[in-house]
């Protein structure tokens, strides 16, 4: 690559024990996004064990709005892209660009999780909280679970917002900018499971 | 320069390239899966195996331009780390699945 800012060629040729530390951090957090994925196959086959027990309530048929969740989709998706353009200003070592697609990152994710409270707001409010049947109980597990991710990646994004402005670019800071990447973009890869399993097979 | 793949940070590095061909791949692959549901003049079992195509598709284009998975030495690892958890995953749904229906179906009151 040409676009690499001078620090990074300097720590990536000068100390190869530092850069073989950094790689192991990030392998691990890998090995830790992979026991998140059993985590969510468990409640993936919790969710197509009891699935169709609506217990005379409502079906998934009756409840979801596919326009509705194709925005919400699409805000994780731009969010996503978003992050790589993140990490690309990072590698270009400009602090301000790195800021700014943090930002509009945090905002897209923000908005993502504020239409899933808004649809669990309504849901409850009609009466089809988790507690109506087998189906919403885990209906609201998984895509609970899920929502709880993004929002603790929500806060790890505000947390390197602070910690960019505060020591700059160094190299943990972008070691951590990484694993955060790897947290989010991995968060997509659950969400098109939920979609595709959870709303698309529900309303057909 | 044999830097080009590995960074400082440990972490693969993609280019605006990558990311912008994911990030359409993606996009695209999510319109077809909604847009295959939302018509509704298709076949039940046509609709099914497309989104499920689709998914299967869009992960790994995730993977690959997001996560930058591939079968480099570099990345040797990570894919098997993934695969491991993958066949716990199998074993886990498929298992799960296999137990739960056969139980419903020995239990059917006729």
């Amino acid at each position: 690559m040409t676009t690499d800012a001078s620090t990074l060629d300097s720590v990536a040729s000068g100390d190869s024990e530092h850069s073989d530390t950094l790689a192991n951090q990030a392998f691990g957090f890998w090995l830790y996004l992979m026991t998140d994925l059993v985590l969510f196959a468990s409640i993936f086959a919790t969710y197509a064990v009891v699935g169709h027990n609506y217990a005379g309530g409502p079906t998934g048929k009756e409840l979801f709005d596919l326009r509705y969740l194709f925005v919400e989709t699409m805000l994780l998706l731009f969010s996503s892209a978003t992050f790589g353009l993140t990490a690309l200003a990072m590698h270009d070592d400009r602090k301000g660009l790195v800021l700014a697609w943090l930002v509009v990152t945090f905002l897209l994710g923000f908005g993502f999780i504020a239409m899933e409270i808004n649809e669990f707001y309504h849901l409850i409010l009609d009466g089809n909280g988790p507690q109506r049947s087998a189906f919403l109980s885990a209906f609201f597990t998984l895509v609970g679970t899920h929502g709880a991710h993004v929002t603790i990646g929500l806060i790890w994004i505000a947390v390197m917002m602070g910690q960019i402005d505060t020591k700059g670019l160094t190299t943990p800071v972008q070691s951590r900018l990484m694993r955060l990447g790897m947290f989010w973009h991995f968060l997509d890869i659950v969400w098109v499971g939920v979609f595709t399993i959870v709303y698309l097979l529900g309303v057909l | 320069m044999n830097q080009t793949h590995i960074n400082s940070t440990g972490a693969r590095r993609g280019n605006l390239k990558s990311y912008g061909t994911g990030f359409i791949l993606s996009i695209a692959l999510t319109i077809l899966s909604f847009a295959l549901v939302m018509t509704g003049s298709l076949s039940h079992s046509t609709v099914l195996f497309g989104i499920f195509a689709a998914a299967a598709v869009q992960i790994a284009v995730h993977l690959h331009y997001f996560l930058h998975l591939d079968t480099s030495s570099e990345m040797r690892w990570n894919v098997l780390a993934l695969v491991f958890a993958l066949l716990i995953m199998i074993l886990f749904m498929g298992g799960t699945i296999w137990i739960m229906f056969h139980l419903k179906y020995r239990m059917m009151v006729s």
